[in-house]
């Protein structure tokens, strides 16, 4: 019984990782790129909990939780880099913008 | 006593960077460059130190917290750990010795970087301690958090050029580097989901106890004459769910160094950064997800990496030596040129995983030579790499331009600067005594006697196509006696400028690049203290 359950969280964590990934390379739009990145990165520690618990083994693994809180930490940090790198990016459109309707 | 002491300068080259490039985000302003200068030092000592040890004692463990291995995490430094963190060593301590001129504190008249001294120190002592770290490593996951807090040093880096262009590639180079380190964690994930545990030496122990297991469960039931000849096919053929870790590792790392189809990044990234950081992410920081892919696959994968699985990587390479030099060929700006050429020798560093397959190691000793071949070559390109940024920077800074095309007045201004770009071509194109030279010598040796004809055909065409474009920059730049320059310059004599600390690192690290080749020898004996060849040797039956 609980090993179908995992399977399920591993299954689900697999075709998040899938659609992310894809995401990043199909989507045109900085932003969506940015989230699907997230996407795939909470697929993959959705499969990193499933997998902390073993087979035969009384409670689960702590270290896969470890892992998945240091994997949080770099992904909140890198999407908080990406986003500042989309408001530069914004902020030089709209000058580009402003030059062209002032020349 | 010695003995324990000489393990904890593993701990020196990845803290130390740390704690200065805080203190210099804290303090700020002149103590940026003092700082920065601190760390070179101390790197370099304690590098120097490693090495040595290395040298008279062998590959050496520390456990960090004097927590044993499977619990701890642990550091280890064999000669492959030790030549690349002298690669680092000395890379990174001519390019700081650079940036005290490039990024000056106070800021000179020209201010291209506004506050470039105060964002680049903080950052590049980051990213140094970063790739240490990477390079000491032991432990799969920690590898994984290396490489993240690579990629957002030299993120960081990237945008000190508060242009555009360079916003917008560092944007395209975070999210490419992102999916790769995800993949990497995936194949982690499942290694972890396998074994149960992270760090490499164990793991080596679990994979290759699986496939004994593989081996002597299966054929159990069967007679004696199948038995053989089915333990080899499961040692030739895994099952796909054993490659999928190695998939998942591999096509990260792999998207993290940039091999061709995954350069996308690699070239806008590389050439819009400033010079210093160009030459540290196309020297350096590249080489990082290469070192991961190469400890691994022979560590961890030594089952599943059989021929067709380790021809891929192979092919891949030969294709980013035939593209990026034909688009390095096109190229209209020095330092565009000079990124596609980064795209084009990545390509020869994968090579190695065709040569360098477990299985041939026994036939003799191309495999190993191919190896170590492979690791000389990251140095070699690494030191050239980083001396053409830091001349085109130059060029960039003094010139306003670095259109390929209108080099000729810039070249009679500074002719250290050239000569170091013809020095450092000469070991980009493979000409002797460079250490690219014997290494591609050793390549190709390899790839002919393991009957690879087509990867020779590669490895000999791509030294000629490094030399059609590195020659259209010195074409460009030292025009024939009867070409005249538009506007008849030439009559004008134009001042030498003096010698200045820029030139003067550049040259040498160009000059570095090229005598490498001489040293030869005792390098590639450092590289192969403990590699997995020499093991691998003596459990051969």
């Amino acid at each position: 019984m609980t090993l179908s359950s995992v399977f399920l969280y591993v299954l689900a964590g697999v075709l998040l990782f899938g659609m992310g990934t894809s995401a990043v390379f199909f989507c045109a739009h900085w932003l969506r790129k940015i989230l699907a990145v997230n996407l795939a990165g909470s697929g993959l520690f959705l499969v990193l909990v499933a997998l902390s618990r073993r087979p035969g083994a009384a409670a689960a693994d702590p270290v896969p939780s470890a892992l998945v809180l240091t994997g949080i930490v770099v992904a909140v940090s890198a999407t908080a880099v990406a986003l500042a790198l989309y408001c530069r990016l914004a902020a030089f459109e709209q000058e580009r913008i402003t030059d062209e309707s002032h020349g | 006593m010695p003995e324990a002491h000489a393990t904890t300068w593993l701990v020196v080259p990845i803290a130390a960077p740390l704690m200065l490039s805080l203190a210099a985000f804290v303090l700020g302003g002149r103590w940026c460059a003092r700082l920065g200068m601190a760390a070179v030092m101390i790197v370099v000592v304690s590098t120097c130190f490693i090495t040595w040890n290395i040298w008279h004692r062998g590959p050496q463990t520390y456990p960090l917290g004097a927590w044993p291995a499977p619990l701890g995490i642990a550091l280890y430094a064999d000669g492959l750990s030790c030549a690349l963190l002298g690669m680092s060593a000395v890379v990174g301590a001519f390019v700081s010795t650079y940036s005290l001129e490039y990024f000056p504190w106070p800021l000179g008249s020209d201010d291209e970087y506004r506050c470039g001294a105060v964002q680049f120190w903080p950052l590049w002592l980051l990213l140094w301690s970063a790739l240490n770290a990477l390079f000491l490593s032991r432990d799969v996951f920690n590898l994984y958090v290396t490489l993240e807090l690579l990629t957002l040093a030299s993120l960081g880096l990237v945008v000190i050029a508060d242009t555009r262009l360079a916003v917008e590639a560092a944007l395209r180079y975070l999210l490419a580097a992102l999916v790769g380190s995800l993949l990497f964690l995936a194949g982690v994930a499942l290694l972890y989901g396998e074994h149960g545990m992270l760090d490499i030496d164990s793991l080596a122990v679990e994979q290759a106890e699986l496939l004994v297991g593989q081996a002597s469960s299966r054929p159990a039931a069967e007679s004696d004459g199948a038995m053989a000849q089915d333990e080899r096919r499961t040692k030739s053929e895994p099952t796909a769910a054993r490659l999928i870790p190695l998939v998942m590792i591999a096509l990260g790392l792999m998207l993290k160094s940039a091999l061709f189809p995954f350069h996308f990044w690699l070239p806008p990234a590389h050439g819009s950064a400033p010079a210093p950081v160009s030459a540290l992410l196309s020297g350096l920081v590249v080489k990082g997800s290469f070192y991961i892919l190469l400890r691994l696959w022979l560590d961890l994968f030594p089952a599943e990496v059989t021929r067709p699985v380790a021809m891929l990587p192979a092919v891949l390479g030969s294709a980013a030596i035939v593209w990026g030099s034909l688009q390095a060929l096109a190229a209209e700006r020095l330092k565009m040129l000079v990124a596609y050429s980064t795209v084009a020798q990545l390509g020869y560093l994968f090579l190695v995983f065709g040569l360098a397959r477990p299985e041939v190691s026994s036939t003799a000793g191309f495999a190993e030579s191919a190896w170590s071949a492979g690791v000389l070559f990251a140095l070699s390109h690494a030191l050239a790499k980083a001396a053409l940024f830091l001349a085109a920077g130059t060029i960039l800074h003094e010139a306003g331009h670095d259109r390929v095309r209108d080099l000729s007045g810039v070249s009679r201004r500074m002719p250290i600067t050239f000569f170091a770009i013809g020095v450092a071509g000469v070991s980009l194109m493979g000409l002797p005594p460079s250490g690219a030279f014997v290494a591609k010598w050793l390549l190709l040796k390899a790839s002919l006697s393991a009957g690879h004809a087509a990867l020779a055909v590669v490895i000999v065409g791509g030294g000629l196509l490094a030399a059609g474009y590195l020659f259209r920059v010195l074409v460009a730049a030292f025009p024939g006696d009867g070409a005249t320059t538009p506007g008849g310059e030439e009559t004008r004599p134009i001042p030498l400028r003096p010698m200045r600390l820029k030139e003067l690192t550049t040259l040498v690290l160009a000059l570095a690049s090229l005598l490498l080749g001489l040293a030869a020898a005792p390098v590639i004996e450092l590289i192969e203290i403990g590699s997995p060849w020499s093991s691998a040797v003596v459990e051969e039956p």
